[in-house]
């Protein structure tokens, strides 16, 4: 049973887990979800991209940000039976500049320009020839992912 | 194509420096056309979908495009820089000659082959950091890359500055960056110059009173790498050096980029001029300014009036200096004290009296309140948390005010007005935040009376082109009022913010912020809204299980700053958490739940006592601003039964 006291101004309420078993009464008002004050998650309502969704991290406002949007845009935005392939180049010119900042952009698999030149580098391709949704940067930036749950 | 780079990368560093130099010279002396360097093709952002019928077609069209702007870019990249050399050269053949101390050489620099492959390798030319010592270094080993009409570096020692920039943002700390950032990522191609009197790169202060201390690394004052509860390792900083361009290179950088300039204070800003003067005269357009000046740590009066001697053992903190320093002492001191019961003072007491165990360092914590942090938290928790302090080996008194400060016999004597004596070898004042207002003056910008810091709008806006953001800014929130909040998660939300509005988004301050503060592994709390002790409260409590501790919080979400947890949700896979959680199970009553502050029976503050992942609940009853008729109806949303 919950129990209750006063402490001055301060009310102390000490509830079980069956008091609380209830659902609960309170009533919250209904979320607008096209809200423009509200934080937006990774998509927009219109469709866009929001770059500055927290969950991208630091990775469209690095120095490779112009790179990844347009990657990122053109996957987004594609609509080729598999979903950006037409895209490739962009990602490769992202992975290019995300390969000259490993501090930045830690790669799984460190390939060096040589095996770059001759092929897609063993690590990206896997992703690439699949889907490019999959990028491959640091824990700290973590992976947009492409199917968002706007949060 | 692929070659060249090789090529390239080979001669980078020499090269890079030297046609960093040159670039920046030419481009400062204003020979060429535009601020800006060559048009690079846009990064068009689709704002419509490409594709459709005729795909093959898209696709030729496409790659004949890129290949016809690439050819265009050669030709008019080369055509300029030749007509720069030209003019380079006549223009030092005039020039008194500054540099007499090194030859003077025409350095024969060759811009990279000017091709598209060029957009990618141009920039790190730009990014990398290169000491202006490597000027110098170039001259005895010409790289010759001649393949593009040269451009002269003429090599003088003095960086020069950005007389412009885009977006100038004083102050280098949480709200300038998380503003750096948002920048960048609405505005392509940003230029973003960050100026401030700190030597260090942004990066966030939570951890230089918690984590960084906990570390077992005898090297962290030098990493500051702290390994949170999961494992999972991070810098104070929010970016590594390579993230940032040199502020040199702002101009000059096709793709825009973040620059720091430390070790310069502003001084003096003219609105109408839109310009700033820095401490060392030199003067800095822009075209929007935010403000992002934090505060500097308050002191007690009287210890101020104490002396030199008693200033040298007095330490104020807030920088990663001060950490140092505070580490440092603590190491070679037998006795510390904390003067100060709120977020900073408590989580300095439990950090140190965590090194008192082991060191036998004497930790002594006083204020004048009744007990930790009684100015946010009701009494009944504010006593049961000194309990806990108490139990991290601080020894707490309460109700102490402060009357003098002496230096005896090279120890401190600190008398308190109800004739109590402590004698300590150091004291750390955890007083308060003086917000920095210093360039109101110059700016004829308002500073706000009651709070402190200047007074902006609901959309964080000074003026036309000014903002302020983190501490400093006393703005006007939509659902709570005016007010001015000295936390991380303000900082960050609000430096966001900022960012937005200088994109031109006019949103005004609606995501509310949230704060944490933990003392010892076993309490911790996360709050939202206004959060002020003397309002009434209704807290609603459960018995903790051992899983309710702040490890076991981080542990599950594998994130160890904790608003990151609320943002980084989506992204990151929560890590399990293997190993039993080692806190003993809380017998004290309270173990969790949720304190609801009230004004005008609405609720405007919440506290999750050791209950985490929760803000969004709780940041949802704070934006619908309802009065509640049962607030343990409304607790029930919690859940705090559960993990």
């Amino acid at each position: 049973m919950s129990y209750c006291r006063e402490d001055g101004k301060d009310r102390i309420i000490f509830v079980t887990k069956e008091d609380h078993d209830a659902p609960s009464n309170a009533e919250l008002i209904a979320d607008d979800p096209n809200d423009p004050y509200e934080e937006q998650g990774l998509i927009l309502p219109d469709g866009g991209i929001n770059w500055n969704c927290p969950c991208l991290g630091g990775m469209a406002s690095g120095p490779c940000g112009t790179q990844f949007k347009e990657a990122f845009s053109c996957f987004h935005y594609s609509k080729e039976e598999v979903k950006g392939s037409e895209c490739i180049d962009k990602f490769r010119s992202m992975q290019e500049c995300m390969q000259r900042f490993p501090e930045l952009y830690p790669q799984e698999d460190d390939k060096e320009d040589s095996s770059q030149e001759s092929a897609p580098a063993d690590g990206s391709a896997s992703e690439r020839d699949s889907s490019p949704s999959a990028v491959e940067v640091s824990p700290e930036n973590p992976p947009p992912t492409v199917n968002p749950t706007a949060s | 194509m692929l070659k060249c780079r090789t090529v390239w990368r080979k001669l980078a560093p020499l090269a890079k420096s030297s046609s960093t130099l040159c670039r920046q010279n030419v481009r400062r002396a204003g020979l060429n056309n535009g601020r800006t360097p060559v048009c690079v093709p846009a990064a068009h952002m689709s704002s419509g979908p490409v594709g459709g019928g005729g795909d093959n077609l898209k696709y030729a069209l496409l790659v004949g495009a890129v290949s016809v702007g690439g050819l265009v870019y050669a030709v008019v990249t080369m055509k300029s820089d030749q007509k720069r050399y030209e003019q380079r050269i006549e223009e030092l053949s005039t020039r008194p000659q500054k540099t007499s101390t090194k030859p003077t050489a025409a350095q024969i620099q060759s811009e990279p082959p000017a091709v598209p492959e060029d957009q990618p390798a141009a920039a790190p030319s730009i990014e990398e950091p290169s000491s202006p010592a490597e000027v110098e270094a170039p001259k005895d080993e010409t790289a010759p890359e001649t393949t593009t009409p040269p451009v002269v570096d003429s090599t003088p020692v003095s960086l020069k500055l950005p007389a412009h920039a885009p977006y100038l943002l004083i102050g280098g700390g949480t709200a300038s960056f998380a503003a750096a950032r948002s920048i960048r990522a609405r505005d392509p191609g940003a230029k973003v110059l960050i100026v401030t009197d700190e030597p260090d790169l942004p990066y966030m202060r939570p951890p230089l009173s918690k984590e960084l201390w906990f570390s077992d690394d005898p090297a962290v004052t030098d990493t500051l790498r702290f390994k949170q509860w999961n494992g999972k390792e991070r810098s104070i900083y929010f970016q590594p050096p390579s993230f940032y361009i040199r502020p040199e290179d702002l101009d000059g950088a096709e793709n825009g980029g973040v620059a720091v300039l430390n070790n310069r204070k502003v001084v003096y800003m003219d609105v109408r001029g839109n310009k700033v003067k820095l401490d060392d005269d030199t003067e800095i357009s822009y075209d929007k300014c935010l403000i992002a000046t934090g505060g500097i740590p308050r002191n007690l009066q009287l210890i101020e009036r104490a002396g030199e001697e008693v200033m040298k053992k007095t330490t104020l903190f807030r920088k990663i200096e001060d950490f140092k320093s505070l580490d440092k002492v603590s190491r070679n001191v037998k006795s510390v004290t904390i003067i100060g019961g709120g977020f900073l003072g408590s989580e300095l007491a439990c950090a140190l009296g965590r090194r008192s165990t082991e060191s036998g360092l004497e930790v002594i914590q006083m204020f004048p309140e009744k007990g930790n942090m009684g100015k946010v938290l009701p009494e009944y928790l504010s006593n049961w948390t000194t309990e806990k302090v108490k139990k991290e080996g601080v020894k707490v008194l309460t109700e102490a005010l402060v009357k003098s400060v002496t230096c005896k016999d090279d120890q401190l004597e600190i008398k308190l007005k109800d004739g109590r004596v402590v004698t300590t070898d150091h004291i750390v004042a955890a007083v308060g935040l003086e917000p920095n207002v210093d360039l109101a003056k110059s700016a004829g910008l308002e500073v706000d009376s009651d709070f402190g810091g200047y007074r902006v709008n609901a959309e964080l806006q000074a003026r036309s082109n000014i903002w302020v953001a983190g501490d400093a800014a006393c703005f006007y929130d939509i659902r709570l009022g005016r007010r001015r909040v000295e936390h991380h998660d303000h900082a960050v939300v609000s430096g966001r913010l900022a960012g937005e509005n200088m994109t031109g988004a006019s949103k005004p301050y609606w995501h509310q912020s949230m704060f944490w503060s933990d003392l010892g592994p076993d309490v911790g709390y996360e709050a939202i809204g206004i959060v002020d002790s003397s309002l009434p409260t209704v807290g609603v409590f459960a018995k903790a299980t051992a899983k309710d501790t702040p490890k076991a919080a981080t542990e599950m979400s594998g994130t160890g700053i904790r608003s990151e947890s609320e943002t980084e949700d989506t992204a990151v896979s929560p890590v399990a958490s293997d190993t039993p959680s080692p806190a003993a199970e809380n017998k004290d009553d309270f173990g969790k739940g949720v304190i609801f502050y009230l004004r005008d029976k609405v609720v405007v503050g919440i506290i999750l006592w050791n209950v985490f992942n929760r803000m969004p609940i709780a940041r949802k009853i704070i934006k619908d601003g309802e009065e509640h008729a049962d607030l343990n109806e409304v607790a029930k949303l919690f859940n705090i039964h559960e993990d």
